[in-house]
């Protein structure tokens, strides 16, 4: 970051310097509210870590129980059950919805599980032999989907909210470390120049008023002396004159060299 | 004098079934199984057994599902080759007994049909001991009225269609419910069958059959709590035998809740601890224990054709334990090992 080169390529004006501080400005605030986000960001960020780590942990479990209570559908039931359950499932009875959640101006997808209560294609699998196993995996299954669901929810939202982190981040720190030196610089040589130029200007209107005072001292010396020569020549013709004939009026006549 | 002419014909095979039941695994067998540590294991235990290397030729690494093929396997050869020794009724009976497969196999592809499946790889998945000579014929069909006319009529299984469906109920009816109206009608055909078998074939089919009867009627009646299923329908699923009928059938269909079911079943002296949770046993078990029990009794008497029966449903209920150990196993869940029914 050293001097000249740092800044931007600016003609160093009064506009431009108001036009920098207010870049300045607007620099400094975009950076305490971009840190703010980044913040709430990673406090979110860390909750969601710790949440996917539970989360993780309980599918473990859920899964477990699960494909046991698949094994003791298979002992009551035979084989065949897997196909028979695939034929008669029409549709979704577990669906899952899409919402979205807003985290500092970052939109993260949630999923959300819900039952379609009306549809129970397969209640009447395993009738004469099973069937209470069949429905209890079902649910013991559907409760594993619910898990997983909330897994791939939180797992999206750690992914999205890790980029954005990292955006933010990026920002902060361009502005930090970049922007906002700069534009001081920038200030900075603007005010230099300015100064520069105020300081040749002093100097020339010194220099003006110098020349200007030396001028009139001269024009004042040269009138004195005009004067006092003016002066001995009218006493030195006053002595005639009067030696002659005294004038009745001096101002009568009209002498050219007399300036009142 | 019966047992004179009963050699003639079965001696032979009674004698191949009382091996095969001798070599059904033991209370000791299993208590080894269940030390096992990894499927690995398990194999090495069973290899000591009957199964010998039944496993021997599968690559890579075990699993639950390998070792329950393998099994069924060995199963399905030595019905085979029983069934390949049967004579008259003898054979017949054996064909009664596949008429239950049969039902299920047909159940699947009607499934597969009605969905518009690839009907061919339906047919790896049917139970080969279901399996009949026209049962690929059923894939041939497009929709349920040609399914029906054409090809069921040519099957075993065509008497219980006829009796109890019409082409217009295969078409709205849950295929649960017509497999288990099949099922009924076959469960009653098979009793009346064996009612006509000499003695003692006859009253330990008897008891057999009624105990399956009662299985499915209770099953059904459970099962069908909160559905649509009406009083009359599940009447109609329910065979007209069984220590439960009539009165018992009556009360379950009309059942709603399972304090209901509970007294009816109760009132029955044979059944009075099937609702007995507190071992830690379902009912499910208790039903498992109790056909485990009146199998082993089939075999206490001689010349019946019973005991072919009960070889067989103690062979299924074998592999269960089989696969439901290794599923322990393989998942880690060992505290519930010890479900397992053993009664040899």
């Amino acid at each position: 970051m050293s001097g000249a080169a740092n800044r931007e390529a600016v003609f160093p004006t009064r506009m431009t310097l108001t036009l920098m501080k207010g870049k300045l400005k607007g620099a400094t605030v975009g950076h305490s509210l971009l840190k703010r986000k980044s913040e709430a960001l990673t406090g979110r960020f860390r909750e969601i870590t710790r949440r996917i780590d539970e989360a993780k942990r309980k599918m473990g479990r859920v899964m477990q129980v699960a494909a046991f209570s698949l094994a003791e559908v298979t002992y009551a039931t035979g084989d065949s059950i897997g196909y028979q359950v695939q034929e008669s499932a029409k549709s979704a009875r577990f669906r899952v919805r899409a919402k979205q959640e807003n985290v500092s101006g970052v939109m993260l997808p949630a999923f959300e599980a819900y039952y379609n209560e009306e549809n129970n294609d397969f209640k009447l699998t395993g009738l004469g032999r099973g069937g209470q196993q069949v429905q209890k995996a079902k649910e013991v299954y559907s409760k594993a989907v619910e898990t997983l669901i909330e897994l791939a929810s939180l797992q999206t939202a750690f992914v999205i909210l890790d980029e954005v982190i990292k955006v933010t981040n990026r920002r902060v720190n361009a502005i930090e470390h970049v922007i906002i030196p700069r534009t001081e610089n920038t200030i900075k040589y603007i005010n230099n120049e300015l100064d520069e130029l105020e300081r040749e200007e002093f100097y020339r209107l010194k220099k003006v008023q110098d020349k200007k005072q030396r001028d009139a001292a001269a024009l004042d010396a040269e009138m004195a002396a005009t004067k006092a020569a003016q002066a001995a020549l009218e006493a030195e013709e006053g002595l005639t004159a009067s030696a002659l004939s005294a004038p009745e009026d001096l101002t009568a006549d009209h002498d050219e060299d007399i300036i009142f | 004098m019966e047992g004179v002419f009963f050699n003639n014909d079965n001696g032979y095979i009674e004698g191949i079934v009382r091996g095969y039941r001798s070599a059904l695994l033991t209370g000791a067998n299993y208590a080894n199984l269940t030390q096992c540590d990894t499927l690995e294991d398990l194999k090495l235990q069973l290899s000591a057994t009957d199964y010998g290397n039944f496993l021997a030729n599968v690559p890579g690494s075990l699993s639950t599902s390998i070792i329950a093929e393998k099994a069924n396997e060995k199963l399905i050869e030595e019905f085979r080759y029983i069934q390949k020794q049967a004579v008259q009724p003898l054979s017949k009976f054996m064909d009664f007994i596949t008429y239950a497969y049969m039902i299920d196999n047909v159940a699947l592809l009607i499934t597969g049909t009605l969905h518009e499946r690839d009907t061919h790889e339906l047919l790896e998945r049917c139970n080969p001991l279901g399996w009949f000579e026209s049962l690929p014929a059923l894939c041939v069909a497009t929709n349920v009225e040609e399914l029906y006319n054409t090809v069921l009529i040519d099957t075993p299984l065509a008497p219980y269609f006829k009796d109890c469906l019409s082409a217009a109920d295969l078409d709205d009816l849950n295929i649960e419910i017509i497999r288990n109206t099949l099922y009924r009608a076959y469960l009653e055909d098979f009793y009346a069958f064996c009612k006509n078998l000499p003695n003692p074939s006859n009253e330990i089919m008897a008891a057999l059959l009624d105990f399956e009867g009662d299985r499915r009627v209770i099953n059904i009646s459970l099962n069908s709590f909160g559905t649509e299923i009406t009083r009359e329908e599940r009447l109609q699923l329910a065979p007209k035998f069984g220590k439960l009928y009539p009165q018992g059938t009556e009360a379950l269909a009309s059942a709603d809740d399972i304090e209901q079911v509970r007294m009816t079943v109760e009132a029955v002296g044979d059944y009075k601890g099937f609702f007995d949770t507190s071992n830690n046993k379902s009912l499910e078990d208790h039903f498992y224990l109790r056909e485990m029990e009146l199998c082993r009794n089939a075999f206490t008497q001689q010349f019946t054709y019973s005991a072919i029966w009960a070889w067989i449903k103690a062979k299924e209920q074998e592999i269960r334990n089989i696969t439901w150990i290794a599923e322990c196993i393989a998942q880690n869940q060992k505290e519930r090992i010890q479900n397992y029914i053993s009664v040899f």
